[in-house]
């Protein structure tokens, strides 16, 4: 499975980091993001590409798992 | 590690909820056209409710920055705006004091997108407010705009990046919203040594009442904080991926800021004026105009948003783009004392050159930190 650490940088990076890292076509992906409108960004983008979304958080960090 | 969060019960609508977050820029959109259009009927020159790049420039202008007379007022809707997004930030635990994403870089990327608004008088937001009072020489800041966008995301795809920031102490994310409450102070006790366009002199004495604007100011910063409203952003989203969040924002901020202006023209006029020539705080050179905002909208895409969303951020901790408020505010003062500003009249000579230099400074700055990577 494909993680995408994107700790630390501002949109639309996250959301051109994944969307690069989705053209491998796998079911399964860990995004890492570190701001909410990153985590927004990138849940929206990824729900739009067919992919569920579940988010943990942890101190102020989000993991999210994208999965089809 | 990651502990889990009661929103994961909300996974198999998915954890975006759509159609609430369009009623809400959209709302809020609405809500701002309606702010920007109403500040002039309170005071604001025209065309002018909102302008964050005039706004910054009379700051300036006030703390004696420079010396351009006619432009000089502390703008309370800037205190408002940082202030009114640094409030919503905290109570939606969204403050994070962070930075070190290049911040010199962010400083001299500010300094040219001032350069470039103050060439064709007026930042993003200005763009669409004078749309609004039908300045069709926005036509032109507008083209200039979406292909200064355009630029910038070729970058972004190629890999453009600042890298990335780092968490700080909570005083390095307040030093913007701390600077807002003695610009406030300053405003509010106006001593001898801060500078205010005297009655009639200028764009600089034509303003709303201090408590007004800052609560306009308030309204926008929240609303702008709570939606990421970005001028830039709207663009470069539709391009970058067919995302339509952002733009919705952007037309609802026209739409209604044109139709709060008819019905103001309508009952007292001077508030809509279909055309190209005599245009308030304007010029209609349309190359100009249209390069100018060229190297905004190129420089703000690197940034990573409009001068509106950087004072957001800034209020929510972000001391880079502190940096590039910072920096917008060393152009304004740099435009005016080397005679770099726009009038009316039209661009100096020296403004064109200052847009060309910064034309290519930014796109230097775009080359280096796409195609030189060294992580």
């Amino acid at each position: 499975m494909t993680t995408i650490d994107a700790r630390g940088l501002s949109c639309p990076e996250p959301v051109i980091m994944t969307r690069k890292a989705l053209k491998s076509k796998e079911n399964r992906y860990t995004v890492l993001v570190d701001n909410v409108a990153s985590r927004e960004n990138v849940t929206r983008f990824a729900e739009s590409q067919g992919f569920r979304v579940k988010l943990t958080e942890e101190s102020g960090q989000y993991r999210l798992e994208l999965s089809k | 590690m990651y502990r889990k969060k009661a929103s994961e019960s909300a996974e198999e609508e998915g954890l975006v909820n759509r159609s609430k977050e369009m009623t809400q820029i959209i709302a809020g959109g609405l809500v701002i056209g309606v702010i920007a259009s109403l500040l002039v009927l309170f005071g604001n020159p025209s065309n002018m409710g909102f302008c964050i790049a005039c706004f910054l420039r009379d700051t300036a202008g006030a703390l004696g920055l420079h010396q351009a007379a006619p432009v000089q007022y502390i703008r309370p809707e800037i205190i408002g705006i940082v202030l009114g997004s640094t409030l919503l930030a905290l109570a939606g635990k969204e403050f994070s004091p962070r930075g070190g994403s290049s911040p010199m870089t962010r400083f001299i990327l500010g300094f040219f997108v001032m350069i470039g608004c103050l060439m064709f008088l007026g930042c993003p937001f200005r763009m669409i407010v004078r749309l609004a009072g039908g300045d069709l020489n926005a036509l032109f800041g507008f083209l200039g705009f979406f292909l200064g966008i355009l630029t910038g995301v070729f970058f972004l795809n190629s890999g453009y990046s600042l890298r990335r920031t780092y968490r700080l102490p909570a005083l390095e994310g307040a030093i913007l919203p701390a600077a807002e409450i003695v610009f406030l102070i300053l405003l509010a006790a106006a001593p001898a040594f801060i500078h205010f366009t005297e009655a009639g002199g200028g764009p600089g004495a034509k303003h709303a009442a201090l408590l007004i604007s800052l609560a306009a100011g308030l309204i926008v910063g929240a609303i702008a904080q709570k939606t990421r409203l970005c001028m830039v952003g709207g663009i470069r989203d539709i391009i970058l991926f067919r995302e339509y969040r952002l733009i919705c924002g952007f037309a609802a901020i026209l739409v209604s800021a044109l139709v709060c202006n008819l019905i103001l023209n309508a009952a007292v006029g001077g508030y809509f004026r279909l055309g190209l020539a005599g245009q308030p705080v304007a010029h209609t050179d349309g190359l100009w105009n249209a390069l100018g905002m060229y190297l905004a909208g190129f420089g703000c895409v690197l940034l990573g948003g409009c001068p509106l969303r950087q004072l957001v951020m800034a209020g929510e901790g972000n001391s880079d783009s502190t940096s590039a408020v910072f920096g917008l505010m060393a152009g304004a003062a740099f435009a005016h004392n080397f005679g770099l500003a726009s009038s009316g009249e039209g661009p100096t000579a020296n403004g064109k050159i200052a847009v060309i230099i910064g034309i290519a400074a930014v796109a230097a700055i775009a080359c280096i930190n796409t195609f030189r990577r060294e992580d």
